[in-house]
């Protein structure tokens, strides 16, 4: 198992993480060392053993839909880090051009 | 009248010696926690088991249930009983950092509702305690606010990932603490700490108001100097929830009901495999010796085979990774703590997930969000649930032969603080004991079984079917009677306990 510099440079940007080329170099040995070391399951996980999700069956658990008391809506957004109005504050999304 | 007079030192003994002693009035909760806030600050500065100390939150938390107690007013359960909280659980206006730079200064608008029915029973949050960042560790060495160290050596690490719970309960800062599992993150640091800590049944107690890391294997426990402590505060703070659609909807049976039954008839299974290759001897003698106690009080000793618990690890980091991946997405600059500042989004999204997350936890979502990405999906995230599978049978069938199985909690005492930081497979490794239960989603408790040739604590681990915790306590309960572990390091390098710290029996 060995990944390329390019593809932990995907991974990274595919998580919205800037990394450094020796930050990234680091993450490709350490990652190409555990993943080679995961792919052992690749022995007994075979096609005919279901997967699972969730050790404790619990399937639709329903209730009433009804209104009950909730967060007040200007506690709910207190904490990030730029608040405006009662809403959160992100820089530009759409580009001057687009 | 004070407590140091009639009955000695509070912080000397368990929560339930506590409570006999505040109910017949002989000591107050205001010197109960009086005393423990004392100790924490004579003594943390060397251990760092707390991230933030609750002073005067928790005086008068304390002077209230006194004046509750002097009014003849209902007290809860728990009544003064001092408590460390894992700094991963949500307390309204405290802040709550969960070890991370990105939460620093965060102060959630709501309380998890652990934090709710500890107040309902009365225990007094003391302290919020140190953790890995995120919950993701073995050592308590990734948190952002620097390692905790643990009391029976501070050159040694407290395990993790709950290890500032571990350690705040070790050193008798509060006789109680609360940990979240996830892998092992309350038995391993119970281990090497010499404490109780359990991991109840998935879904028995509520992840609303608790930092998410792995949703499918979460869960919150006890810490405790004493298995009837445990038992006492999983009691607490156990059952559905209707805040958390993972909550199982069924009741808890009283695990203090049968706590002193015995273990004449039961079937116990030492898990044979795990007592080879890599495993310390001095561990390995507990194990034995803990096995052949049991055996003596009348337990049925079987010897049982997971046989796919081998490949348990490899199973849960990609598992674990994936669903961190996920959950740490919120983490994005806008909704929480930190954000760095940039000329678009995705540039202020990546600067500041970058500054804020530590190196292991940015390992894990890159692990994760490569296990989970187009054309990988299937051969790592799906083969490791089907591994899941055969690991459940593999439980199911152990059962069909025994009511508790026995293994090791940890392959190791505690180590030395660095001595794996730097290889995070080795330090992975730590979980090979403790991972299959939580994939499996069953209760399991580790218990202090006596030391290894360098006087460093011991933890053997018990685990049963789901749901039957009340199994799990009794048998821990026999087994701790039988051991009669004692509770003051001889190494130097130790925070010693208080004076008429009494041997377990």
């Amino acid at each position: 198992m060995s990944l390329s510099i390019d593809d932990v440079r995907h991974v990274a940007n595919l998580a919205r993480l800037a990394l450094d080329d020796d930050e990234l170099e680091q993450l490709r040995d350490e990652l190409s060392r555990i993943l080679g070391y995961a792919e052992q399951i690749g022995d007994v996980a075979t096609a005919d053993v279901p997967p699972t999700s969730h050790a404790y069956p619990l399937t639709n658990v329903w209730r009433d839909d009804e209104v009950r008391p909730s967060l007040d809506p200007a506690a709910a957004v207190a904490t990030g880090p730029a608040i405006e109005d009662g809403r959160f504050r992100v820089p530009r999304i759409i580009g001057e051009d687009a | 009248m004070t407590a140091a007079r009639t009955h000695g030192d509070p912080t000397a003994v368990d929560a339930t010696s506590l409570l006999e002693l505040l109910e017949a009035g002989d000591v107050s909760a205001e010197e109960v926690v009086s005393a423990h806030l004392s100790r924490i600050a004579d003594l943390d500065d060397d251990v760092h088991a707390f991230v933030t100390v609750l002073d005067e939150q928790a005086m008068d938390h304390a002077r209230d249930i006194d004046r509750r107690r002097a009014a003849g007013e209902v007290v809860g359960p728990l009544a003064g009983v001092p408590i460390a909280l894992k700094d991963v659980l949500c307390t309204k206006s405290v802040t709550t950092t969960c070890g991370s730079r990105m939460l620093a200064d965060h102060r959630p608008p709501y309380d998890a509702t652990v934090v709710s029915r500890l107040r309902d029973a009365d225990a007094v949050v003391i302290g919020k305690a140190n953790m890995d960042e995120f919950a993701m560790g073995s050592s308590t060495e990734n948190s952002a606010f620097g390692v905790t160290r643990n009391p029976w050596d501070l050159t040694r690490v407290p395990g993790g990932s709950s290890g500032g719970s571990a350690a705040a309960v070790a050193a008798h800062f509060a006789p109680l603490g609360i940990g979240t599992d996830t892998g092992g993150s309350i038995r391993q640091p119970a281990a090497l700490c010499g404490v109780v800590g359990m991991k109840p049944t998935y879904g028995r107690v509520s992840r609303y108001g608790l930092i998410a890391f792995a949703s499918s294997l979460d869960q919150v426990g006890p810490f405790a100097r004493s298995v009837t402590d445990a038992a006492r505060l999983y009691t607490a703070v156990a059952g559905h929830d209707p805040r958390d659609s993972t909550s199982i909807p069924e009741d808890v049976p009283d695990g203090m009901a049968s706590l002193e039954r015995g273990v004449e008839g039961l079937r116990v299974g030492v898990i044979a495999d795990a007592l080879g290759d890599g495993v310390e001897p001095g561990v390995v003698a507990r194990v034995r010796e803990a096995a052949q106690l049991l055996g003596k009080l009348g337990a049925e000793v079987v010897d049982v085979s997971l046989p796919h618990a081998r490949y348990g690890i490899a199973a849960y980091y990609l598992i674990a990774p994936s669903e961190a991946s996920s959950n740490l997405a919120r983490y994005d600059g806008v909704r929480y703590g930190l954000r760095v500042d940039g000329d678009t989004t995705e540039a202020m999204m990546a600067g500041t997930r970058s500054a804020g997350f530590g190196p292991e936890v940015i390992r894990r979502i890159m692990i994760g969000t490569y296990a989970l990405s187009a054309g990988y999906y299937d051969a790592y995230y799906v083969s490791a649930q089907r591994v899941r599978t055969l690991i459940i049978r593999d439980y199911d069938a152990a059962f069909e032969q025994c009511d508790v199985v026995l293994s090791p909690t940890s392959p190791s005492t505690a180590f030395e603080i660095g001595a794996k930081a730097d290889d995070p497979l080795a330090m992975y490794l730590n979980d090979v004991f403790t991972v299959p239960a939580s994939l499996a989603g069953v209760p399991a408790l580790s218990l202090p079984a006596g030391l290894d040739d360098d006087g460093l604590p011991v933890g053997v681990q018990l685990a049963a079917p789901l749901l039957d915790e009340a199994t799990l306590f009794r048998a821990a309960r026999a087994l701790e009677a039988e051991l009669a572990f004692d509770p003051v390091p001889r190494r130097a390098n130790a925070v010693h306990p208080p004076e008429g710290s009494a041997t377990k029996a």
